[in-house]
């Protein structure tokens, strides 16, 4: 049984049919059947993107012989392998992968949804939020653009920087840069929590005369008088407020006992993506409390780690698949630009080549133009390779150092 | 790494001044680190964020974040940033004798 139909749910349903066949009974339950493809998200603000070309119904993603069910979970009871619905009916498993995602609430942030949500304050981590941004932007010639992030875990980390580039690019072709101002407030100490990469980032942002407000802790939005203001008690203010609200587990996991953290992320193991609340308890993607990017990436590459498990456990074996915390992210610059970033839980990202070491052809951590077409061609690879379970060519679930440019004390751990 | 000296004894700490071995905290550690960070006194409200943070890194090897403090630990963010200005996870952990939270990315 697989608790939710995004990214993880998908890619894990196809690919223990695929390894399984009839052997498994496979259910993926989830509340609709609208599957966002959410690394679309950033661009409709832009109107790069339109909204209707990035969902597609969850049912078509699954191979035959999956069932989806549409429906609400109310809770899953870990002592006796029931998940409980809404309408009062329950369903039992052998297996659960917990593949809820992570939820947005805007909500915990004092005054983010009062006065001004959604005239003047906006967030692109939705369809309809991003939707509405990119009426609100066409219409914006001057001002303070503030893109603010309140706090991690937030789903891929990197957005918000993506967005104040994309911005920059945007008011520059309409010809109204210089009226605006823009700036990024990050709890963070830097732009971004890798140092290497937050340096080039901080650079980046340097130069396309974007503000950086670091250690800003968001405690409360006045949408009023246009003022974000800090737990320290600075402010800043903005004519309009790009926000990245606070994230935590789906709702469902915060009503399972034992499930969740204090935030609502199921408790995981790091490589074995097993609950710690059960034995016959998995995790994928968004979900879990693992210290490492919530992406499409991750996700991904959990993926194969997590298929054999679930087999050695079916079959009474030792866990043996073992996910290594690698991730990969473009980094949208602007100008028909991208970065590639590509780390694990034990080595930070750094200049190189991707995925051939040496050869590429996709440069690590510096823009180019081919970064940005494999960014934008990505969506059919998502919906045709990726969520099928079929593998990338070339791109292995386990990250490789060889043709990177790594610090001496990252070259001695490997 | 480097050493240096709280209460009288040596300990290793990070290029911050983060403990990096949390068996070698005391008490009488906390208020020096504590008074080297601009807090004079401790009071019970500090001690009540200090336990909840040794508490949580020795049960779970990670030091809770903010967020985490503010639902868990009883003391509210607002509170958390006027007993510990700045960066109340971080100080809170240098002052606990704990490792510098990871940001969790």
């Amino acid at each position: 049984m697989i608790l939710g139909g995004g990214t993880g749910g998908t890619l894990i349903a196809n690919r223990v049919r695929a390894r399984l066949g009839d052997e498994a009974e496979i259910v993926v339950v989830d509340r609709d059947d609208r599957h966002v493809y959410q690394p679309g998200l950033l661009f409709v603000p832009f109107g790069i993107e339109r909204p209707e070309r990035i969902v597609r119904s969850r049912r078509k993603q699954l191979h035959s012989g999956i069932e989806l069910r549409v429906a609400e979970v109310d809770r899953v009871e870990i002592a006796d392998d029931t998940v409980h619905l809404v309408d009062g009916s329950t369903l039992t498993y052998d297996v659960l992968v917990v593949a809820t995602g992570a939820s947005l609430l805007p909500e915990e942030t004092e005054g983010l949804t009062g006065p001004g949500w959604e005239q003047t304050i906006f967030t692109f981590y939705t369809l309809q939020g991003a939707t509405a941004l990119h009426d609100a932007l066409e219409r914006f010639e001057r001002g303070r653009l503030v893109v603010n992030m309140v706090d991690l875990p937030i789903k891929c980390p990197v957005a918000p920087l993506e967005f104040c580039f994309l911005a920059d690019w945007y008011l520059r072709e309409r010809g109204v840069r210089d009226d605006v101002q823009i700036t990024y407030a990050t709890p963070l100490d830097a732009a971004f929590t890798k140092p290497v990469a937050a340096s080039h980032l901080a650079g980046m942002l340097e130069v396309k005369g974007i503000g950086l407000e670091t250690e800003f802790a968001t405690g409360q939005v006045d949408g009023q008088t246009g003022t974000l203001v800090s737990y320290d008690e600075r402010e800043i203010s903005f004519d309009l407020l790009v926000t990245i609200p606070l994230h935590g587990g789906a709702a469902l996991v915060q009503r399972s006992p034992g499930l969740g953290d204090a935030l609502g992320f199921v408790q995981t193991d790091p490589h074995t993506l097993q609950s710690k609340a059960a034995p016959n308890v998995f995790a994928i993607g968004d979900a879990t409390n693992l210290p490492n990017s919530k992406a499409g990436s991750t996700t991904h590459f959990e993926g194969e780690a997590l298929t054999a498990n679930i087999a050695h456990f079916l079959a009474g074996e030792e866990l043996e698949g073992d996910y290594d915390g690698h991730v990969n992210c473009f980094i949208e610059a602007g100008f028909h630009k991208a970065l590639l970033i590509d780390f694990n839980y034990e080595t930070e990202p750094v200049p190189g080549r991707y995925p051939a070491p040496h050869l590429g052809p996709l440069p690590l951590l510096k823009a180019s133009r081919l970064n940005h077409l494999a960014k934008l061609a990505f969506q059919p690879i998502y919906w045709h390779v990726l969520l099928p379970g079929r593998e990338l060519p070339g791109i292995g679930a386990r990250m490789s150092t060889a043709g990177k440019q790594l610090a001496a004390s990252q070259r001695g751990d490997h | 790494m480097s050493t240096l000296t709280y209460a009288g004894a040596p300990v290793e700490v990070d290029t911050e001044g983060f403990l990096q071995n949390t068996e070698q905290w005391t008490e009488s550690m906390a208020h020096e680190i504590a008074a080297q960070n601009g807090i004079a006194e401790l009071t019970d409200r500090h001690w009540q964020v200090i336990n909840f943070m040794r508490r949580t890194y020795l049960e779970t090897g990670s030091a809770p974040s903010i967020r985490t403090l503010g639902k868990v630990s009883g003391v509210p963010i607002k509170e958390l940033y006027q007993l510990f200005p700045k960066g109340p996870a971080k100080l809170a952990a240098k002052i606990a004798g704990i490792p510098k939270p990871r940001g969790c990315i």
